[in-house]
């Protein structure tokens, strides 16, 4: 017998609302623009959601690092058609013709010193951050939309389609991540976006989709979806109307641990040599080891510092930014709950 | 109420639901909890039936067997709506198994089910104009500016004055009250001729609870709508039932006019039932229910009458004979006892 | 036969009590100036509509507040002692001991994982009431039998309880350490009324042999009726009338009380009307002014809107109204 906890309604009339008041509608005054009225309640939500991750200070610090990553990634170009000369400046062509002591230390002209072939490290950081956006993005894009339509489509369904899935993802899960992506870049040539897709369907089919059928069987539950049975609605409707829009906060959520995992393996694969890419921090790093300066690290510290701590601090930022949203996405979690 | 002469809007004949107990994928269940068993009751246009029973003893399973969320293991609903409203589409007596496709869309206009739960049966994320406009727009009935308006008014008509200041509220802001009245507006808005009511005020507070009560009986009245009103309150039942049928695992043990059944209940188990309902009036004492032990589950229940294990008038002919059939042992008064 | 406060010393006495959560809207009077007595051996109601502050009392009782709730004035005195002022670590010892509480919803807080028996064995011995283990399990078995539950239930795990065998574990649980007052927070409305008929007959009885006082919350007047020698009818985080049960249901005198009973609807006697109490309670963090529940009141006056009610006293009841109901000479004499 299913026991059902005696609930405590919201007390009446009070106004606790986690996203702010509706908007009141004058109904006497002619016709109401409803793609208005929405328009206005998604900025209210977002505006009050955006007022709980603000009390998060680690949050804001994350979302704060993103950005000084992405304003990095954007003055790459910039730097490039002004005040760089490309011969000099190019991450992968150029070549620092006032020095001769490559790798040399940094110096005026190259704040961050330049890698043993007598390229700019800076240079090389600042392109590097928009191929990492470009792959995390893509990945968690990717993983979050196949992992959303399997789980909400496993937990609707159930039996053979949820088994046959669900049989899947344990396969995918099973198969050391890496050591795969290891496989398939020595055998293909992976580029960038390849490497990105690869990564989003295999965290699309495998652990997330997991995670977000199992909410989206406590969503499947619920009486409202009955509701919206009994109303005359489609399978369909039920799924892209009550089922996918309740799964999107978890869903963003995993999107940015995601952009982490994809961001790691790139520089893991690229350490190792194994990614068709031209440049990126793991391949910085890659060159410090191929030229043997990994070892003696404490003497050519810009070969290695600058590219690690960027992957670290990128990887944490998103991780972070994660879990702050977990406290929007979770009332459960916040502190002055109604 | 139901009068024998004109054929009744809903006739229930021998239902049946059995749940498997769960066995993995590719085996065949062995064992079935027997939530409805061979329930049979009619229910005229513009009636309230009461039905009431313990927690899990089937209630809810008949109500959504009623609006086809569930489909039968056994027995025969019929239906038969009236004309004007339904069309050619479900036009005389049809039965819920030959209801498919297109006609089920016509059906789902004429039957609605209002929830246990108000705090559950609204997506937190939808707001009410949502909520209560979803029947019309997957029926595709109206533009987006006649939807408004339907909606608008039949928030008026449950009492949620002004309607601008609801509609685009979400749920979390109302009150467990003001949510049932959503709940309610949402089964209304497409002009159902039967609604199945599963305990709409269990979960609300005395003062709402009220409230609830007396729109339902006056939106049943102004739009000829017939309730199954589901609840384990008797003296909810009392307000809202012309008749009631009192459920004991899975089978109707009793069913009669409202005071009848409350003045001169028959049943051993209604009698408990009625005798275990505390009062306020400090002048009544009460006799403590006569009955032992707590509701089992009905997993393959043997043969006999389903509450002899409890039944304090139990003799040796209820243990060897079959479940009793109902009896009308008075006018419209049905009793299924061997001793009653 | 109810006693009245005049006949023993209290155990319990609460005077002037509030508490207040502090909120994104601010402050919010949960509970505001509430004073009350309980006798050794009585039972005390507590009713009102959800949300007018009846859990928020049982937690400051047992000073079991969340982080944002706090004490703003009033003593909490058991057996003489004033447990407002008590540190955290000498409060430990009062709460199940001396002063135990079934919460609501307490059918779902026994742990899955442990059998039920073993939960209560080791409630027992954090307190040290009984020394060994066996001593405990003894002590489990009677209090399972007094409850009603068979004590080779002991071994057996939670989910294969019914709700109601759970809220009588429960209960049991609570009784452990001998508590000379037990809470309870609508540890029924879960139930089904013949499983809740039975319950309550327990604890009634268990109440009874014990002579332990009870506080009984409810919004079910019913069974408060039944179960409580006096009553305390909350509104809007306010005691409104306090009195001995049968007088206070026999003859209301505050108008939110009436309003309780005439929407309450019976299977006894004649059909009645069912009245719709208008409106809403009100919000907390903006309570209106004066009597609280002027906005509702169908004998509101100016002076109901202006200033709150002092309190009409009939010997051992009174109420907060400016316009009692009823004329009360020859009340409790
Ligand atoms: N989908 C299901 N699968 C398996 N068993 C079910 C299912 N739905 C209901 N049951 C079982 O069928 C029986 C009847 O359930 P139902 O929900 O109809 O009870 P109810 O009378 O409405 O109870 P309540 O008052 O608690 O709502 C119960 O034993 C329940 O556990
Ligand atoms: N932790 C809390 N934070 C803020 N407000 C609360 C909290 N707990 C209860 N309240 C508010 O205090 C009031 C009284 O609540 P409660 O004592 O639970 O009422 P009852 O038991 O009568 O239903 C309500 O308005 C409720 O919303
Ligand atoms: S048939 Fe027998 S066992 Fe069943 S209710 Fe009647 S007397 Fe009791
Ligand atoms: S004080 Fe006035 S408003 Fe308050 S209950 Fe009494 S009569 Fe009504
Ligand atoms: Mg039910
Ligand atoms: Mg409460």
């Amino acid at each position: 017998m299913i026991e059902r906890p005696p609930n405590q309604p919201p007390p009446a009339g009070e106004g606790v609302s986690l996203f702010g008041d509706a908007p009141e509608i004058d109904l006497s005054r002619g016709r109401v623009d409803l793609t208005l009225v929405r328009l206005r309640m998604a900025w209210r939500t977002l505006r009050d959601g955006w007022a709980v991750f603000v009390e998060s200070r680690i949050g804001v610090l994350s979302l704060a690092i993103i950005a000084v990553f992405a304003l990095m990634a954007f003055s790459h170009p910039i730097l490039m058609a002004t005040v760089w000369e490309p011969d000099v400046y190019d991450p992968v062509t150029g070549y620092a013709f006032d020095r001769f002591d490559h790798p040399a230390p940094p110096n005026w002209r190259h704040p961050l010193g330049t890698d043993s072939l007598g390229r700019d490290i800076l240079s090389q950081l600042l392109f590097s951050a928009k191929s990492e956006f470009i792959l995390g993005i893509t990945a968690a894009l990717v993983t979050v939309g196949i992992a959303t339509t399997v789980g909400a489509v496993a937990a609707y369904y159930g039996g053979l389609v949820d088994s046959l899935l669900m049989r899947l993802a344990d396969l995918i899960i099973a198969l050391p991540g890496i050591s795969l992506l290891i496989v398939l870049s020595a055998l293909f040539n992976l580029n960038l976006f390849y490497l990105a897709l690869i990564i989003g369907v295999l965290g699309g089919f495998g652990g997330t989709a997991i995670i977000l059928k199992s909410q989206a069987l406590s969503i499947r539950v619920k009486p409202y979806i009955e509701a919206a049975r009994a109303a005359g609605g489609s399978h369909f409707h039920v799924i892209f109307v009550h089922i996918i829009p309740n799964l999107l906060p978890l869903s963003l959520l995993y999107m940015m641990f995601t952009v982490t995992g994809a961001i790691f393996a790139e520089a893991v694969l690229s350490f190792l040599g194994l990614l068709d890419i031209r440049m990126s921090w793991g391949i910085m790093i890659h060159t410090a080891n191929v030229g043997g300066y990994l070892l003696s690290g404490a003497n050519y510290w810009w070969l290695v510092i600058p590219a690690g701590a960027s992957i670290t601090l990128l990887c944490s930022a998103f991780y972070l930014v994660g879990r702050a949203l977990d406290e929007v996405v979770n009332p459960r979690l916040r502190r002055h709950d109604g | 109420m139901s009068n024998p002469g004109s054929a009744p809007l809903v006739a229930v004949d021998g239902l049946t639901k059995r749940f498997p107990i769960a066995a993995g994928l590719f085996r065949k269940p062995t064992s079935f909890i027997h939530a409805v068993d061979d329930v049979s009751f009619r229910l005229g246009g513009s009636e309230s039936l009461g039905l009431v029973g313990e927690s899990g003893c089937g209630k809810t399973t008949v109500g959504k067997l009623l609006v086809k969320l569930l489909e039968p293991t056994g027995g025969n609903i019929t239906y038969r709506f009236p004309a004007p409203a339904v069309g050619g589409h479900l036009a005389g007596s049809v039965e819920a198994s030959n209801i498919r496709g297109r006609q089920l869309r016509v059906f789902r206009r004429q039957a609605q089910m209002i929830f246990q739960d108000p705090y559950e049966s609204m997506n937190p994320r939808r707001t009410v104009y949502d909520t209560i406009a979803e029947p019309l727009a997957v029926q595709g009935i109206g533009d987006v500016v006649g939807r408004l308006d339907r909606v608008s008014e039949i928030l008026n008509l449950v009492g949620l004055t002004p309607a601008g200041a609801f509609l685009f509220r979400r749920p979390h802001e109302l009150s467990g009250g003001q949510r049932q009245r959503v709940a309610i507006a949402r089964a209304l808005v497409i002009g159902p001729s039967f609604v199945v009511a599963d305990e709409p005020t269990s979960m609300l507070d005395v003062s709402s609870r009220t409230g609830i009560m007396s729109l339902m009986q006056e939106l049943a009245e102004r739009l000829g709508i017939a309730y199954l009103y589901i609840t384990h309150d008797l003296a909810v039942a009392r307000y809202m039932c012309h008749r009631i049928a009192v459920m004991y695992l899975g089978k109707i043990v009793e069913m009669a006019e409202t005071e009848e059944l409350l003045r001169n209940p028959l049943h051993p188990y209604t009698r408990a039932l009625l005798s275990a309902v505390p009062s306020p009036d400090p002048m009544r004492r009460r006799e403590p229910p006569n009955i032992e032990g707590d509701l089992s589950l009905p997993i393959d229940p043997p043969a006999r009458c389903r509450f002899y294990d409890r039944c304090p008038m139990a003799t040796e002919r209820c243990a060897n004979s079959p479940h009793p059939p109902a009896e009308e042992k008075a006018p419209t008064h049905w009793v299924a006892c061997y001793e009653a | 036969m109810p006693m009245t406060t005049a006949d023993t010393e209290p155990v319990l006495k609460v005077v002037d009590l509030s508490l207040s959560y502090l909120t994104r809207q601010g402050p919010l009077q949960a509970v505001q100036s509430v004073s009350f007595e309980l006798g050794r051996g009585q039972s005390l109601g507590l009713v009102g509509e959800s949300g007018c502050g009846k859990t928020s009392i049982a937690n400051c009782l047992m000073r079991l507040l969340p982080d944002n709730g706090r004490l703003t004035s009033g003593q909490i005195l058991l057996d003489g002692q004033d447990l407002v002022p008590l540190s955290e670590e000498e409060m430990r010892h009062f709460r199940w001991g001396q002063m135990a509480m079934v919460f609501q919803a307490a059918m779902n807080a026994l742990d899955p994982v442990y059998r039920v028996g073993q939960q209560v064995v080791e409630a027992i011995e954090a307190h040290g009431v009984e020394v060994t283990t066996a001593g405990a399990r003894e002590r489990v078995a009677r209090l399972f039998r007094m409850v009603g539950l068979d004590p080779q239930l002991m071994e057996r795990y939670p989910h294969e309880f019914s709700g109601g065998m759970r809220q009588r574990a429960v209960i049991a649980m609570a009784l452990a350490c001998d508590p000379s007052v037990i809470i309870a927070d609508e540890p029924t409305t879960a139930l089904d009324v013949i499983v809740q008929d039975r319950l309550l007959r327990e604890l009634k009885g268990v109440q009874r042999e014990l002579s332990m006082s009870m506080i009984y919350i409810s919004h079910d007047i019913g069974v408060v009726a039944e179960v409580t020698d006096r009553i305390g009818v909350m509104y809007a985080g306010r005691l409104v009338e306090l009195g001995d049960t049968a007088d206070v249901f026999g003859a209301p005198m505050h108008p939110y009380t009436a309003a309780l009973m005439s929407s309450f609807p019976s299977i006894s006697g004649e059909k009645h009307e069912l009245e719709t109490l208008p409106g809403e309670p009100p919000n907390l963090a903006n309570p209106p002014a004066g009597c609280p529940f002027h906005p509702r009141c169908a004998y509101a006056t100016e002076e109901c809107r202006e200033e709150f009610p002092a309190q009409v006293q009939r010997g051992s009841r009174w109420t907060a109204c400016w316009h009692p109901l009823t004329d009360m000479a020859g009340v409790g004499q």
